[in-house]
């Protein structure tokens, strides 16, 4: 099965103070380390496995800049067969469907059987892995938290809903599918890793190569814009109990039998 | 040598030992009367100390394998059969020509021989030549055949425990490295790091399979196992040596089927969670009397696995921000110096951070958890205090200095951790400083053994040890009467660098110090859980080795746990909670005691000198904890 991956590079919440900058419309970028979005390396790690099953390959594709080459690096690390970078000075300040706009010609210049995303970007809003599907005219689900390859025309898979449920669904290849994390366990990507694949070539394609108008991504097409970054406000704090240790685990008991924690 | 005469006097009845054939023949021959008797007292008590008494320590958890109690049995009286034939084939030649009337040198009194020869005293000659012919041929077979099959049976370790320790590492300190003889540089060219199949285990580490003597003495000792984690050094040689013979098999052909390390799906003789359970103390090796050695096998094991991108989750997070942070916390590089920054500190001590334009003699080494946790960034607020006081010209790197590294090789990250050492180490020579202190263990473990070309490091407590007797630091006395202090080595400060006595003795300078001693103590320290990474890990256990390391000291009458080690400070006071010893416990570091403790009372021109010495060192009179203020 050949599979593709897109991914992308956040800033890491784990690893960063995220502030405003003084202007506000932005997040202060200085000081950020950058990662893989999280969910998008558990759809590579899932896309690695499938193909561990079934065999085929594994290309990850990205729409960024150089410094994105990074994650590119880290895929591969992890066992991917391909990483490509996808970059225009064209592309720059698309919103979500330029983003899925690009994907799209470059989805189709391969012969791709699966194509998965993140669930979304730590810093986007689950938009372009629903639109790419639309673009494609694939089959499209979304929080995907189980694949199983049923023959080479479908797929079965599970996708959390609501409460902690799951509901399974067959759904048809090629298709899209946005990958919840928590799917699998991703692998651990060590430094040395990273050095083996250091001077593995990375292709790139610009908006020439696929056959994209420069008027149909990039800042002039996009149709969201952001507006205003903005911190909200600190809430209450918490409530703290001041009794003996059995008045408290009662009231704490209490309190949670409250929310309908307890049944 | 008397299986050697023996096997002759099968051709020559009248051969004697060269040498032997003056005085000293009879006096050899009581020695071996005797040795064989007491051989065979010893066997017989060996069978019923295994069938009968059945020490604890030898059972064998149904999850590590069986038993080898068959087999012990079976060599113990393949043994006690060599010495009976033995001691019979001497008797009847020694009843033989007394029955004759012969005077023969006579055999040691109350030996095996002597009995058996007085029970034989009526027996006839005809009798006594076929007992004798008998008695010889199965002490002939018994020999040789226990010699053809000592190398497949448990006993084989008394023959490789003798290579096994004279090849023995000598630098047990440091770590084995990837591969011996492919230097740093070279490293990159090695196809795959660690352990992954049994044979990429080193000849040393497989003869140390061969030569334990499945005492239990490291289990016994090792606390991951004390508190029910799936992890037992003596198990970890025992299955190794079965997986040998299973794999290597004198009948049928090698079995390449059974993974080393078993995962979700696949059985192996190991489990990851066994190997992630180490916490690398050493009581193990500090206990084996062969000189197996554990540890350099566990971080193979984990340079395998992590190789393999087998990690466990919860180390992910950690060993990513160390890559991309330098620290395991993910916290910003600019806020490591925030513990030395907070204004009301800095009135009282001001920590320097060591760049171009201010040097400085010493270095303080902070490393992660004490510039970033809370609770921690006491001990290196105390730590610079007595720097400060001493008078030392110190400073910090501040935003240069990264984590040491010394639980991410221990985790098996080698990549990583030549990473933060290289940086670490241009750091420090770029600070041009002379000495080293830390009052981390780790840290200081790490910059003594695992980097090169550094300032000589010394531990805290050694550099207080020093001035307490130089007499520049002087306690006052302890405030509250009823404290009872025990003192908790922290692997890496005692076991693992033989610090055992400078803290000790720092604490017994202070007046009115009421000092007990748990009876897990010095290179018998109980490991508390663990520091660096391991605290991150999220092991599978019974109980938490820090409740049982507090129950010990409260057992030994303390209520106060001094300790060295920022990571023993945190698993202690934790333990402390969880074992509901609140109130009735607590816990400090021994910087940050003798910080409290100093009196700051310095003769005038002292005072004056160490300013001339050190212009940007404030000394302040009076107690400087800031913890106490804010406590």
């Amino acid at each position: 099965m050949e599979i593709l991956v897109c991914a992308r590079r956040v800033p890491d919440t784990s690893e960063n103070e995220i502030q405003l900058n003084r202007a506000g419309n932005d997040i202060e970028r200085d000081e950020l380390v950058y990662s893989i979005n999280e969910p998008d390396n558990y759809a590579v790690e899932e896309a690695l496995q499938i193909v561990a099953r079934t065999g085929g390959t594994v290309t990850v594709a990205t729409v960024g800049g150089e410094d994105d080459e990074e994650i590119l690096r880290r895929e591969m690390a992890m066992g991917a067969n391909q990483g490509v970078l996808i970059t225009d000075d064209a592309f720059s300040g698309s919103d979500g469907r330029g983003i899925a706009t690009i994907l799209k010609s470059f989805v189709e210049r391969g012969h791709y059987d699966l194509v998965l995303t993140g669930v979304q970007a730590e810093d986007g809003g689950a938009r372009v892995g629903g639109m790419l599907a639309a673009l494609l005219d694939y089959p499209f689900a979304s929080l995907v938290t189980s694949i199983e390859v049923l023959d080479g025309q479908k797929l079965k898979i599970a996708r959390e809903i609501e409460g902690g449920n799951k509901e399974i669904s067959e759904i048809d290849l090629p298709c899209v599918l946005s990958i919840q994390t928590g799917i699998n366990e991703p692998r651990y990507v060590g430094m040395r890793g990273i050095r083996q694949v250091a001077s593995v070539p990375i292709p790139t394609f610009g908006a020439s190569d696929l056959g994209i108008g420069a008027c149909a991504v990039g800042e002039a097409a996009a149709k969201v814009k952001r507006v205003d970054y903005f911190v909200p406000a600190l809430g209450k704090g918490a409530e703290i109990l001041r009794g003996t240790r059995e008045e408290n685990i009662d009231k704490v008991l209490e309190l949670v039998a409250a929310k309908g924690g307890l049944k | 040598m008397r299986a050697f005469s023996v096997l002759i006097v099968g051709v020559s009845p009248n051969f004697v030992m060269p040498g032997l054939s003056g005085s000293a023949g009879p006096i050899y021959n009581i020695i071996t009367d005797y040795a064989a008797t007491i051989v065979f007292l010893c066997m017989v008590i060996a069978v019923i100390r295994r069938l009968v008494f059945k020490p604890a320590r030898y059972a064998v958890p149904a999850k590590y394998g069986k038993a080898h109690t068959a087999d012990a049995i079976f060599l113990l009286s393949l043994i006690a059969i060599l010495m009976v034939a033995d001691s019979l084939f001497a008797a009847a030649r020694a009843a033989a020509p007394l029955q004759a009337g012969h005077l023969v040198d006579p055999l040691a009194a109350f030996s095996l021989p002597w009995m058996l020869q007085k029970a034989l005293a009526s027996t006839s000659v005809a009798t006594l030549g076929t007992i004798y012919f008998a008695a010889y041929l199965l002490h002939e077979l018994t020999f040789y055949f226990l010699l053809c099959y000592r190398p497949f049976g448990i006993q084989f370790h008394v023959e490789t425990s003798l290579f096994n320790i004279y090849f023995a590492k000598l630098d047990r300190e440091i770590l084995k490295p990837v591969r011996y003889g492919v230097s740093d540089e070279h490293l990159d060219q090695v196809k795959s790091f660690g352990v992954k199949t049994f044979e990429d285990f080193t000849w040393k580490h497989m003869l140390d399979f061969y030569s334990c003597a499945d005492c239990g003495r490291c289990s016994d000792n090792c606390p991951a196992n004390a508190v029910g984690r799936p992890l037992s050094p003596r198990f970890l040689t025992i299955k190794a040596r079965d997986y040998s013979f299973q794999h290597y098999s004198i009948l049928g052909s090698v079995n390449n089927g059974t993974a080393l390390i078993g995962g979700k799906d696949s059985p192996g003789i190991y489990s990851e969670d066994e190997i992630w359970s180490c916490t690398t103390c050493g009581a193990c090796e500090a206990e084996c009397p062969l000189l197996v050695e554990y540890i350099d096998k566990i971080v193979d094991l984990r340079r395998g696995m992590i190789d393999d991108g087998n990690v466990p989750q919860s180390l992910q997070k950690p060993l990513k921000a160390l890559e991309s942070r330098g620290n395991p916390y993910g916290k910003m590089e600019k806020k490591k110096a925030d513990w030395a920054n907070a204004k009301e500190f800095q009135q009282v001590c001001r920590v320097k951070t060591l760049d171009k334009n201010n040097g400085a003699d010493t270095l303080y080494f902070v490393d992660s958890i004490t510039s970033y946790d809370d609770r921690m960034q006491s001990i290196g607020r105390a730590t610079a205090n007595i720097l400060n006081h001493v008078g030392e010209n110190f400073g910090i790197l501040g935003a240069a200095e990264r984590d040491s590294g010394h639980e991410v090789r221990r985790f098996g990250e080698e990549t990583l951790f030549m990473a933060l050492r290289d940086h670490n180490v241009d750091a420090i020579q770029a600070s041009g400083v002379q000495r080293i202190v830390t009052a981390d263990p780790h840290a200081y473990n790490a910059l003594k053994h695992d980097y090169k070309d550094v300032p000589p490091v010394e531990h805290i407590s050694q550099l207080i040890a020093r001035e307490v007797k130089a007499g520049k630091i002087k306690f006052n006395p302890i405030p509250n009467e009823n404290s009872v202090y025990a003192y908790h080595d922290p692997c890496y400060l005692g076991r693992h660098n033989q610090i055992y006595d400078d803290p000790r003795d720092v604490l017994d300078a202070i007046p009115g110090m009421n000092r007990v001693e748990m009876t897990r103590s010095r290179d018998r320290s109980f490991c508390c859980g663990g520091g660096g990474l391991m605290l991150f890990y999220e092991p599978k256990e019974d109980q938490r080795m820090g409740v049982k390391r507090v129950e010990m000291a409260a057992e030994a009458g303390a209520n106060v746990m001094v300790t060295a080690c920022p990571f023993c400070m945190v698993n202690i006071e934790d333990a402390i909670k969880v074992a509901g010893l609140e109130g009735k416990m607590t816990a400090i570091d021994l910087a940050e005691l003798v910080d409290q403790q100093i009196a700051r009372e310095a003769p005038e021109d002292d005072l004056k000198q160490i300013k001339t010495e050190n212009n940007s060192v404030e000394v302040e009179r009076g107690n400087s904890s800031l913890r106490k203020k804010s406590a």
